[in-house]
This record gives structure tokens, C-alpha cells and sequence, in this order.
């Protein structure tokens, strides 16, 4: 059986030397991840925002909708995706199936209802707090939005962090639109499940450090700035 | 309304995107990928030709699916009556043989069905349908998975009524299916070639071989551009016009693994 000593020395030795294929890999998932992070941004935290603010038919039904769509199994979107951009798909003559793009549109779809329903709790808890403030200074709903999206940017970045471990560590999604072909659409997790199905348990675990250590990276990288960022704002 | 919107994003967050046209992309069975074959092939091909080749590896079954969706150049399983089906209905231009190898029944050491005192592949089911010890199988409508159904259809078993119980469909790829039978000390199917290059064999080990049933044919197909405007005709056929040339079979056949030959050449001809 394997051991987890092999699979630390295998993840130290891929990292010590800079393996030419690991560094490529690493690269394409960061690239993935946090491209469709950004997406999703850009789509949830206004989505999450109106959710909070706007005052329309519907609204109730859409939020719950939002938070259900939480739970979206990444191999469903994957198939979902994969069906759009099939060459038999409505979107087939962009040529997007098994390239990084397609990728991207997955785990935009994956994430986004994540990073939306938390921002519209934020959003909501700060708008309960600043009602009468903002109301009193004749603020429109648009810029009630925008003021509170500003004020809660520290906790908005915990939402973007769930959105892109969620991205970072799912497998169902990129494997079927991406393929998992080598040097143009493998990531770490999809790299992860090949050498799992060699039968290459240890170097499949030590990938799965490499993947941990990074998530890691970036989670403190983002904790930092969120705490100099607030140091900032307070002095 | 919402897709185009993350297309469009994910379209200039993706740039550069290469040009379409120096590549072409494989549908292909696990077995040639898992075993390390396309790694030692591909690079030769490409060299030659400046054709680069992608191989998105599925099951049998899956490769078949995506390619009727145009999603690919070239289809390369190994499931003889389905890729004929393939060109039958117009999916697929000709179907050529390329290589082959065999199928090996492995089990755990003690042999708790005692496969090993059988001689042919179709008693070896049986002892093991008698005995009732667990067999994984594929179930995943793969090359190896089909061939399996055959072998317990000569074999006069039946074996979906036991399903869930000592027989186990793991639903999944030839690797996890090796994986799972491994954990919980069953027998199951592989294709030489997997089996020889996989590294978590704890203590399974080949306990039925050589029977003619057990032939694995593998077989290369060029999608039709009638089908799939879209396919890349021409780059397509030097891809399987090199394979089957004096060139690729020898490419195949120089392919080793702990020096052993996992693929036969049997292309028709030059």
C-alpha cells in the first residue's frame, strides 16, 4: 500500500525540481480557476446585491433559486456545458469543446451561484444596518448597491476565496468539457484522477499535496491583503 | 441571456486561443492513453508532420457517443461490431484495423473460484459464477465491457441477475475498475496493456489467459466530413495513413513496457 511519507517526498521532489509538466499544469489550473473566479465575480456580486436590495415580483423564489444552485453536481454542468458547445450543440461552431475556454464557462457556471448567494447575505445584513442612513441620504437602489457592495469588500473577498476552492477542487466539470488532454486542457484535479486510474497512488497523492499547498498560497495570499486592506481603511 | 455573457468573458480572459488549425483531436479508448502508448507515439507523428494530435480518452462507449456529435477527427476503440455499426450509418468513412493484444482474466492469488485449474476463458467464468466470488465488472458500455457480456453470454451465465451482489459493476474506467477490484480482492477483466503498465496490483495477478475469445482488436476510423462539416478531413487522414503505415506499425510495435510488447500492428497491407 501506499504510503503518505512517498506521496510527501513525491510532492516535494515535483516541487523542489520544478517539474517542467507540473509547472504547466498548475499554471493552466490557476489560469482556469481564477479566470472563471473572476467571472463569477463580475456576474454574483451584483446578482447577490440585487437580491438584497431590489424590492421585485420574484425575488423570493430567485434567491432560494440562487442558494439551490449551491449544490449544482459539477458533472452535471459539465454535461450541461458540454452539450452547448458539442459540435451537434447550439454553440458548436465556436470550436470552444476541450480547450480552456470551455473550461472557464463550466466552473463560471459552478461558482457563480455560490459567490451571488453569499454576497446577497452580506449585502443584506449591511443594508438591515444602513437602512435609514442611506434612505435618509436619498440614495437610489443603485447606489445603496454599490455603497454596500463597497463597504462589505472584505467579506465579499471570503466569498470569491469559497467560489474558487470550489473551482480549484472539482474534477466532474472540467474532465468532460476539457477532455483532460495532455498540454493543452489537464489540470491538477483532472491529472490527479489519471494517475489514480494507473494505479499511481502515491504520485496521484503527492499531486493532491501539491494542490492543497497551493490552495493554501492563495488562501493566505488573499487573507493578507484583506487584513493590510482593512489596517489601511481603519487608520 | 446569461450564457453569451460568460462566453464573451471567458472568450477574452482565455485569449490567446491558438489557431484551429495545427491540430487534430482523438477519440479514443483509456487503454492507449493509460498505458503510455499515445506518450510514445505521438511525439514521432507530430515530428514528422507538424500535425498535433489530442486525445480526449474515454470508454469505448463514450468515444462512440462523442464522436456521433462530431466532437472529434478520429475515433480509435476497440469494439468491432459498434464501429462497423459507426460506419454503417454514416458516421465514419472506413474502418481499418490497426493493432491488437488480448484480454487476461486476473484475480486474487488464493483463487477462491479456483480459476486457475480451468482451461479456457469460458469455464473460468463459470467456476467463478459458481463459486459466486466477486467479479468487477466495467459495466460502463466500454470495449472491455462489451467483450465481457459476450464472454458470459458463452459461457451460459447470466451474470446481471447476481448484480450487487458478487457481481459488482463499478460503472467506471478500466483504471478505478482495476483500483476497486484490487481494494476488495475480485476478479475482473483488463486488456493486456492496462494491466501490464498498472501499478496497484496488490495481490491480483493473471489467473486466466491465451483462450482465442480473449482477441483485442483495435480499430481506427476517420469521421465523415458529410456527417461533420467541421471535421479536419485532411490532417485526419495523414494521422491514420501514418498509422498504418510501414512508419506507425513500427512505432507500435517498438512501444515497451517492463520489455514487454503491449501492441500488435495488423494493419492490412502498406
Amino acid at each position: 500500500m501506499t504510503g503518505f511519507g512517498d506521496a510527501f517526498a513525491a510532492a516535494f521532489g515535483l516541487i523542489a525540481r520544478m517539474d517542467a509538466d507540473l509547472v504547466e499544469i498548475v499554471g493552466l489550473s490557476l489560469r482556469v480557476t481564477l479566470s472563471a473566479t473572476l467571472c463569477a465575480c463580475l456576474l454574483g456580486f451584483p446578482l447577490g446585491a440585487i437580491l438584497a436590495v431590489g424590492r421585485f415580483p420574484g425575488r423570493g423564489v430567485l434567491t432560494v433559486l440562487v442558494n439551490a444552485l449551491m449544490g449544482l453536481p459539477p458533472v452535471v454542468v459539465g454535461l450541461v456545458v458540454y452539450l452547448m458547445l458539442s459540435r451537434a450543440g447550439p454553440f458548436g461552431a465556436l470550436g470552444l469543446l476541450y480547450t480552456p475556454t470551455a473550461m472557464i464557462v463550466a466552473q463560471t457556471i459552478l461558482v457563480t451561484p455560490i459567490i451571488a448567494a453569499l454576497a446577497r447575505q452580506t449585502v443584506a445584513d449591511l443594508d438591515a444596518e444602513y437602512h435609514e442612513t442611506l434612505r435618509s441620504m436619498g440614495a437610489g437602489a443603485g447606489a445603496r448597491m454599490r455603497t454596500l457592495l463597497w463597504d462589505g469588500r472584505f467579506a465579499l473577498m471570503t466569498a470569491a476565496l469559497a467560489g474558487m476552492g470550489r473551482a480549484l477542487a472539482e474534477v466532474g466539470a472540467v474532465m468532460i468539457v476539457g477532455g483532460n488532454i495532455d498540454h493543452v486542457t489537464r489540470v491538477m484535479t483532472t491529472a490527479i484522477a489519471l494517475e489514480t486510474s494507473r494505479g499511481e497512488l502515491t504520485l496521484a497523492l503527492g499531486l493532491g499535496i501539491v494542490l492543497m499547498v497551493l490552495s493554501l498560497a492563495l488562501n493566505a495570499l488573499v487573507m493578507g491583503a484583506r487584513l493590510s486592506g482593512a489596517r489601511m481603511s481603519h487608520a | 441571456m446569461r450564457f453569451p455573457i460568460f462566453l464573451a468573458l471567458a472568450l477574452t480572459l482565455s485569449a490567446p486561443v491558438r489557431a484551429d488549425d495545427g491540430f487534430i483531436v482523438v477519440q479514443s479508448t483509456t487503454s492507449t492513453r493509460n498505458s503510455g502508448l499515445y506518450d510514445a507515439i505521438l511525439p514521432q507523428f507530430t515530428e514528422e508532420t507538424g500535425i498535433e494530435v489530442r486525445v480526449v480518452a474515454v470508454g469505448t462507449g463514450q468515444a462512440l457517443r462523442n464522436a456521433r456529435n462530431c466532437d472529434g477527427d478520429v475515433l480509435l476503440v476497440h469494439a468491432r461490431a459498434a464501429e462497423e455499426a459507426f460506419v454503417a450509418d454514416g458516421y465514419g468513412l472506413s474502418r481499418a484495423d490497426l493493432m491488437y493484444n488480448d484480454f487476461v482474466l486476473v484475480g486474487p492469488s488464493d483463487d477462491p473460484a479456483q480459476v486457475a485449474g480451468t482451461t479456457g476463458i469460458a469455464p473460468a467464468l463459470a467456476a467463478i459464477a459458481d463459486a459466486r466470488a466477486p467479479f468487477a465488472s466495467r459495466g460502463d458500455d466500454s470495449g472491455t465491457h462489451k467483450k465481457e457480456r459476450t464472454l458470459w453470454t458463452t459461457a451460459r451465465v447470466d451474470p446481471s441477475d447476481a448484480s450487487g451482489t458478487w457481481y459488482r459493476e463499478t460503472g467506471s474506467g478500466m483504471g478505478a475498475t482495476l483500483n476497486i477490484a484490487s481494494g476488495m480482492n475480485a476478479y475482473t477483466l483488463t486488456d493486456r496493456a492496462t494491466w501490464i503498465a498498472f501499478s496497484n496490483r496488490g495481490d491480483l495477478r493473471i489467473l486466466s489467459e491465451g483462450d482465442p475469445a480473449l482477441f483485442n482488436q483495435y480499430g481506427i476510423i476517420a469521421i465523415n466530413p458529410d456527417r461533420c462539416p467541421d471535421v479536419k478531413a485532411a490532417p485526419a487522414r495523414v494521422f491514420i495513413d501514418w498509422l498504418l503505415s510501414k512508419a506507425g506499425q513500427s512505432a507500435i510495435a517498438a512501444y515497451r513496457r517492463d520489455d514487454r510488447q503491449l501492441f500488435f500492428p495488423n494493419a492490412k497491407g502498406e
